[in-house]
C-alpha cells in the first residue's frame, strides 16, 4: 500500500493518529473552521476529496474554460462526481467544485448579508421557517467573515441590513454599462447601488488586486478573487493536516450511538482509511453534506445519520436566475469585466410576492468575441465582421429569485447507481413551485420595464420556464430548535449526535435571495466559537 | 509516412469533407520536417513559419506584426506545456503533409488562397475542437483555435472588434468604467498590448 495512496505524488494520505477536530471538505466552511481551530491550537485533520490545484497553473485552467475542447477547468464530472435527477433537472456539476478551497474555485464572489427577515419568513409571512437565530446574532460574524474574505464594499445600499463598520475594502465603482442603466432607474424611481465582492480592489491579505481578466466565474487568474484555499493554506500553516483525493465514504458512531468515532475515507488506489478523531465537521455542500449522512446509515440510525428527524436531504433549496437582455443603439462595453458593479435591492423586502428577489445589472451582457470566434464557422475578414456584428451594443439584467423550503424537494440516495467506490449516488430531485415561478414573472416584469424606459430592443427574457439554478445547494440539513424539525441546532451541532457539526448552506432553513457564501462564513465562524468551547 | 498516405487515400477523388481517419504515430507518423515527434523536438522556425502562414489566412487583413505576435503568443504561451507543444507540432506536420500530397508543396510556402482552401476543404471550419479526434478536429483545436485564442482574447485582435481588453486579457479593471475604446480600430499593430 502506498502512502500517497496511489496518486503518484509521494504525500502521505494515511491518517494521522486521533486528532481533535477532522474537518470533511475544505471549501470556505470547512477552510474557515479548520483555520480557526487550528489557529487556536487544536489537532486538526481536514479530508478533501478532490485534488488541490496548483495556483501556477490558472493561466491554463482560464484557456480551457474559454476554448471548447479542453475540458472543465476544475475537473468536474466522470464516475466520482455521477448524479441523478428528477422533476426539473439539476446540473449538478456545473454548480459545484470538488478540491482544496472547494466551489469557491470557480464562484464569481458575490457576498452579501443576508436581510432580517430572512431570518423569520415563519413567524412574519407565514411561510418557510424560523432560523433558531436572528441578523444580530449573526452580525459580529458577518463582519469578521467579511474581513477574513477581504469584502469590498461601500456603505451606499440603503435597503442592505443594519450594520456599522465600512467594508474591509473599498467598494469597485460603478462600470460604464451601470452608467447607462442608471438615468432610466433614476426615472423608474428605482436605486441603484454598489455590490459587495470577495474580490480584492486593492491588495489584501497577501493577495493582488484585481486586474479585469474577465474571468471570475469559473477561475480568476491573477488571485484577487478571494478561494477558500487562503484559509486552507492558513489553517495549514497553524498546523492543520490537509489530506486531498480522500472522500469520506462514511462517519461510523460508537456503540452508544452518541458519538462520531471514525471518518473512513478511501484514495484513488481503493484503499479505506480511518480518520479517528473527537470531533467530527461536515463541510462538503448542500449535496454531499446529506449524502454523506445518508451513506452513513446504521443500526440505530436506519435512515441515516443524525436524521431522526427525517429532514436530511429535505428541503432543497436554490436561487433561480431571472433575466432579459436587450440591444442599445449605442456601444455598451460589455465583457471587460467578469462581476458585478451594480444591483438593486428595493425589491428584496417587498410582500408581494413574498420572496425575495434581488436585481443585477450585468457586466458581461451578449458574446465574448473571443468566445464566439472560437465557436464561429468562418475565419479571416467575414470572421471580423460577424464578430463586430455581435459584439458591443449588448445590455442585460440578472437577478435572483428565493425559492421557499419544500420537503419534496430532496436529496436522496439512487440505489441503482454507483460512484466509483461503489456508493449510491444523489439524487436531486427539484421542482419549482407556482408562487416561485411567480415571483421570478414579477423580477422579469421589472427588468423589461428598466430596459424599455432604457429604449433598448429586448431580444431575450429567462422567465420561469428558461429558468435554472444559480448553484446555491441549500436547506438539505436545516437549523432548528426542535430535533423532530432539524437536523442541526443554532451552533450548527446535530441534535442527535453530540460531537458531530454540520457547516454550509445546508443548514440555511430559509435560503433568502442573497448569494450564500458570506453566511456560509458567518455561520462557520459561530460554529467555531461553539466547537472551540466544547474542546 | 503515415500522415501523407492517410490524406492522399481520402483525398483521391479530389473532395474531401468531414472527417479524416487520424494517422497513428505508431505507424510511423514522423512529423513533416522528418523528425521523430516522439523525440520532442524542440520548436523550430519551420513550425513558426507554418503558424504564421496559418495566422495570415484566419486573421483579418492588415493585421501588422503578425510573426512576432504568434512567436510570442502562440509559441511563447505554450513553451512550457510539453503535451500540448507535442500536440501542436503533429497538426502542424499534419496539415503540412496534406499540402504537399494536394499542392505538391509545404503548407507555408503556399499562396494564401491555397491556404484558406485546404483547411476549408479539410472541413477545418466545422470541425470540432478535439485534440485526440481526426485530423480536421486536430487542425481545429491545435492549430485554427490556438491562433483565434491567441488573437482575439488579445488587444490585437479585441481592439478590431471594440473592447481593447477582452476576456483572457488582464486589463479590464483599467477599462471597464470607459465609454469608449481610446485609439480607434485601425490600428491594427498586432503585436500591441493595452496593460
Amino acid at each position: 500500500m502506498a502512502e500517497d495512496g496511489g496518486v503518484g505524488d509521494s504525500i502521505d494520505r494515511t491518517p494521522a493518529s486521533s486528532a481533535d477536530v477532522c474537518v470533511v471538505g475544505s471549501g470556505p466552511a470547512g477552510a474557515l473552521v479548520a483555520h480557526r481551530l487550528a489557529a487556536q491550537g487544536a489537532d486538526v485533520v481536514v479530508l478533501e476529496a478532490g485534488p488541490r490545484f496548483d495556483f501556477a497553473g490558472r493561466r491554463e485552467q482560464q484557456e480551457e474554460h474559454i476554448r471548447p475542447g479542453m475540458g472543465d477547468p476544475w475537473e468536474m464530472g466522470g464516475p466520482r462526481d455521477d448524479y441523478t435527477t428528477a422533476g426539473r433537472h439539476y446540473p449538478l456539476n456545473a454548480a459545484r467544485v470538488k478540491g482544496v478551497g472547494g466551489s469557491t474555485l470557480h464562484w464569481q464572489g458575490m457576498v452579501m448579508r443576508l436581510h432580517e427577515r430572512d431570518f423569520e419568513m415563519e413567524t412574519r409571512h407565514g411561510v418557510g421557517a424560523d432560523w433558531p437565530i436572528d441578523y444580530d446574532d449573526l452580525r459580529p460574524y458577518y463582519a469578521e467573515a467579511e474581513r477574513a474574505l477581504g469584502v469590498a464594499g461601500a456603505m451606499d445600499n440603503p435597503y442592505a441590513p443594519p450594520r456599522e463598520e465600512p467594508f474591509p475594502l473599498s467598494a469597485f465603482p460603478p462600470s460604464y454599462s451601470d452608467s447607462l442603466f442608471a438615468e432610466a432607474c433614476e426615472r423608474l424611481g428605482i436605486d441603484m447601488h454598489s455590490v459587495p465582492n470577495a474580490r480584492n480592489s486593492e491588495p489584501y491579505d497577501g493577495r493582488a488586486p484585481c486586474q479585469g481578466y474577465g474571468t471570475c466565474r469559473p477561475v480568476c487568474p491573477s488571485g484577487a478573487k478571494y478561494t477558500a484555499e487562503s484559509h486552507v493554506t492558513k489553517a495549514e500553516s497553524a498546523g492543520a493536516r490537509v489530506i486531498d483525493h480522500a472522500p469520506v465514504q462514511r462517519l461510523e458512531h460508537d456503540d452508544t450511538g452518541e458519538v462520531v468515532e471514525r471518518a473512513v475515507y478511501a484514495t484513488p488506489d481503493g484503499t479505506e482509511h480511518h480518520q479517528r478523531a473527537r470531533r467530527f465537521v461536515l463541510a462538503c455542500g448542500g449535496v454531499e453534506n446529506a449524502r454523506l449522512l445518508l451513506l452513513s446509515e446504521s443500526e440505530q440510525y436506519p435512515g441515516g445519520l443524525a436524521n431522526s428527524s427525517d429532514a436530511v436531504g429535505r428541503f432543497f433549496m436554490d436561487h433561480l436566475f431571472a433575466g432579459a437582455g436587450a440591444r442599445l443603439d449605442e456601444p455598451t462595453r460589455q465583457n471587460h469585466v467578469g462581476f458585478i458593479t451594480s444591483e438593486c435591492h428595493q425589491f428584496y423586502d417587498d410582500e408581494n410576492p413574498i420572496e425575495g428577489t434581488k436585481l443585477e445589472f450585468l457586466n458581461y451582457a451578449g458574446p465574448s468575441p473571443v468566445i464566439e470566434a472560437l465557436h464561429a464557422e468562418t475565419w479571416g475578414d467575414e470572421l471580423l465582421t460577424q464578430l463586430r456584428d455581435s459584439y458591443g451594443t449588448h445590455i442585460a439584467m440578472g437577478g435572483l429569485v428565493e425559492q421557499l423550503p419544500d420537503a419534496e424537494n430532496r436529496i436522496t440516495l439512487d440505489p441503482n447507481r454507483r460512484d466509483d467506490h461503489g456508493n449510491p449516488v444523489p439524487h436531486v430531485e427539484w421542482s419549482l413551485s407556482d408562487r416561485t415561478k411567480r415571483a421570478i414573472r414579477r423580477a422579469n416584469d421589472v427588468q423589461h420595464a428598466i430596459l424599455e424606459e432604457l429604449g433598448a430592443s429586448i431580444e431575450w427574457t429567462v422567465g420561469p420556464e428558461a429558468t435554472g439554478p444559480a448553484y446555491h445547494q441549500m436547506g438539505t440539513t436545516r437549523m432548528g430548535g426542535d430535533p423532530d424539525e432539524s437536523v442541526v441546532d443554532a451552533d450548527c451541532r446535530t441534535h442527535d449526535l453530540s460531537n458531530l457539526w454540520v457547516v454550509g448552506s445546508s443548514v440555511f432553513p430559509t435560503g433568502g435571495a442573497m448569494n450564500p457564501t458570506l453566511t456560509i462564513a458567518a455561520l462557520s465562524l459561530r460554529a467555531a466559537e461553539s466547537l472551540s468551547a466544547s474542546l | 509516412m503515415a500522415a501523407l498516405a492517410a490524406a492522399g487515400a481520402t483525398v483521391g477523388g479530389g473532395v474531401l469533407f468531414g472527417r479524416m481517419v487520424p494517422p497513428r504515430s505508431d505507424g510511423g507518423g514522423a512529423a513533416s520536417d522528418g523528425r521523430d515527434p516522439s523525440a520532442a523536438p524542440s520548436l523550430s522556425s519551420d513550425l513558426l513559419d507554418l503558424l504564421d502562414a496559418t495566422a495570415e489566412v484566419l486573421y483579418p487583413d492588415g493585421v501588422e506584426g503578425r510573426r512576432d505576435f504568434v512567436e510570442t503568443y502562440v509559441l511563447g504561451r505554450v513553451s512550457d506545456r510539453s503535451d500540448y507543444r507535442d500536440g501542436l507540432r503533429e497538426a502542424a506536420a499534419q496539415l503540412d503533409a496534406v499540402a504537399r500530397d494536394w499542392e505538391g508543396s509545404p503548407y507555408a510556402e503556399l499562396d494564401a488562397d491555397a491556404r484558406d482552401r485546404i483547411l476549408r476543404n479539410l472541413g477545418v471550419e466545422t470541425a470540432d475542437p478535439d485534440p485526440e479526434g481526426p485530423i480536421s478536429d486536430r487542425i481545429r483545436f491545435y492549430l485554427v483555435d490556438d491562433l483565434l485564442f491567441a488573437f482575439y482574447s488579445s488587444p490585437a485582435g479585441g481592439r478590431l472588434v471594440g473592447i481593447e481588453n477582452p476576456i483572457g486579457h488582464p486589463g479590464g479593471i483599467e477599462s471597464y468604467q470607459r465609454g469608449t475604446m481610446p485609439d480607434a480600430p485601425g490600428n491594427t499593430n498586432g503585436g500591441e498590448s493595452d496593460g
